[in-house]
């Protein structure tokens, strides 16, 4: 596995709300061999606050070498970050970890929350390439409001998946979690894939051992190189002792993750 | 037409530390840099002056529960809690790999007594591929009720001692910044025989979610490193390179060839880059390059020149 440092010039910047931005960025190196899944760093501006580089998980990546991220401002890093004007360049790192492992054999679900949809539009994208030929059940993508998600399920429908959406406030689809749907779906699939904030991820982890299917999770959090050197990016496995985010993951199997500890 | 050739030669880059020669006196940090390999698809490992790897203990270590990193203002906390390998798996499964690269490997060794310190040098000792030992005295002695073998000279020098007694390659200790004096702690382990002080490591700090008035670190405290603890670490080095007449060698928030060029000028034999490996993991070449470019554009001929010219009035 090789990854690439690319002083990488922003092709496009859409402000999705008010809050979320994607940025599409040129770098053909890290696009090129990229898997669904894995993560780029990203180094907000080039003075030394904010510090470290910001992981992203990869959004989408165009034959011409685009690669995209999704990202909600939440911070001093994504603040800068949202500011990034076309023309302008940011120093990226990856293709970073190990991505989701495409299973063919039969139907999958795919859900994501928030900006845990980001890698899955990548996944969809490289499943439905690969030939998948069976019959999916709807992918499942939930939000806070209707503003989040009308245009990332709008490109999934293009892609060709039925969307079931579900969201806080109740403005787009189901009223509540996105996990409320996955029940009646779940007797249709041989593996879901799954991104999105830790508690969701945890609820479907266990609907899936209970309904005995197959569930890839990706898993966030603080990092500080991504390349597996500061060992900060830890999460309890359920095989004792830690697990580290950038190098073991960002996806692993749901049965890896500790979720109660 | 004559061939245009550079008017100024390569100036020579090369420091001691001990018997060992490096290629030029830009270091790998411990910690930052896992055992070398983590960076060889973004960095030429063959440029560097050393590379210094993970802290390794008697047996593995799974470290401390998460969150164990968090960013502050130009700087980052850590309480990774010294998870690693073990000495027998970085034999076997990282050492190998590491024989390939010309740079000389450094291996930083931690214990909780004494005994741990001489065993994990003594099974190094003969080792083909090592350089030389860096020996992390800020882990807490467990038979003297945890207290941190770096803050008490008597213990620093003890454990100097043990090492030194237990191998012939070439013993560095990393000095923890956390003391009163830190000079009285650099000549304690000098005189007990190092070959050379790295200094310094991270300086103990914490950060608190006033949300959820919780620490930002599961083990709440954690060792604050980057470009935020640099001035200290400046000044440490500047005091200790007084005191002591073996090599020092710089550490403490170095990003740019300026950092690196501060830390010799105050007397560092060489640095090393610790937390910039993270953000900038060419950090490490572009200071070379750096350093290269200072010394030609002064028509100085070797590094010697620049290490300890502080001029005070």
């Amino acid at each position: 596995m090789s990854e690439f440092q690319e002083k990488s010039p922003v092709l496009t910047r859409e402000q999705l709300t008010a809050d979320v931005v994607r940025l599409t960025l040129h770098c053909p190196r890290i696009a090129a061999a990229a898997k669904p899944g894995q993560f780029v760093m990203v180094r907000a501006g080039e003075t030394l606050d904010p510090l470290l580089r910001r992981p992203f998980s990869i959004h989408k990546v165009t034959a011409e070498g685009g690669l995209a991220v999704l990202f909600k401002v939440i911070g001093k890093g994504t603040r800068l970050l949202a500011t990034a004007a076309p023309g302008s360049s940011l120093d990226v790192i990856g293709p970073l970890g190990r991505g989701f492992y495409p299973d063919k054999t039969g139907p999958h679900c795919l859900i994501g929350g928030g900006m845990g949809i980001a890698p899955l539009y990548f996944l969809a994208h490289q499943l439905l390439a690969a030939g998948s030929s069976h019959a999916n059940p709807p992918v499942l993508l939930g939000a806070q409001t209707q503003a989040e998600l009308m245009l990332l399920a709008q490109e999934f429908t293009e892609l060709g998946y039925p969307v079931l959406t579900a969201t806080d406030d109740g403005s787009l689809g189901h009223q509540g979690f996105v996990t409320d749907l996955l029940d009646a779906l779940l007797t249709e699939v041989r593996q879901v894939y799954v991104c999105g904030p830790l508690p969701m991820m945890r609820t479907v982890a266990a609907k899936c051992r209970g309904a005995g299917v197959a569930c890839q999770v990706s898993l966030e959090t603080h990092m500080a190189c991504g390349l597996g050197a500061c060992l900060g990016c830890t999460f309890p496995a359920s095989s004792g002792g830690y697990r580290h985010v950038c190098k073991d993951g960002p996806v692993f199997s749901a049965e890896e993750v500790a979720w109660s500890r | 037409m004559e061939p245009v050739t550079s008017a100024t030669p390569t100036p020579d880059l090369r420091v001691r530390i001990g018997g060992l020669t490096l290629r030029n006196p830009v270091c790998t940090a411990s910690g930052t840099f896992g055992y070398g390999r983590e960076f060889a698809s973004l960095v030429d490992l063959n440029r560097l002056g050393a590379i210094i790897v993970k802290g390794i203990s008697l047996l593995p270590r799974p470290g401390n529960p998460p969150p164990r990193i968090f960013e502050t203002a130009c700087g980052m906390l850590n309480a990774i809690g010294l998870e690693n390998v073990g000495v027998e798996r970085f034999i076997s499964e990282k050492l190998p790999w590491l024989r390939q690269v010309t740079t000389p490997v450094i291996v930083n060794i931690l214990g909780d007594s004494i005994d741990d310190y001489a065993r994990l040098a003594g099974r190094l000792a003969t080792v083909e591929g090592i350089s030389a030992l860096e020996v992390n005295i800020s882990c807490p002695n467990v038979k003297k009720g945890g207290v941190a073998f770096g803050t008490v000279p008597e213990m620093a020098a003890a454990v100097t001692t043990a090492v030194r007694q237990a191998t012939a390659l070439p013993v560095i200790v990393k000095l923890s910044p956390n003391v009163t004096d830190i000079t009285v702690i650099a000549r304690a382990v000098a005189d007990a025989g190092a070959d050379g002080l790295s200094l310094i490591n991270t300086l103990l700090g914490m950060a608190i979610d006033v949300r959820t008035r919780r620490p930002r670190l599961a083990n709440v405290v954690g060792g604050l490193s980057g470009p935020a603890i640099k001035p200290v670490a400046l000044r440490m080095v500047w005091q200790v390179a007084k005191v002591v007449s073996i090599p020092v060698i710089g550490i403490g928030g170095i990003t740019t060839s300026e950092d690196a060029l501060e830390f010799l000028v105050a007397g560092a034999t060489a640095i090393q880059v610790g937390t910039a490996n993270f953000y900038q993991p060419t950090a490490t070449e572009e200071i070379v390059d750096g350093l290269t470019a200072y010394l030609q554009e002064r028509e100085l001929t070797s590094i010697g020149q620049v290490i300890g010219s502080l001029q005070v009035d």
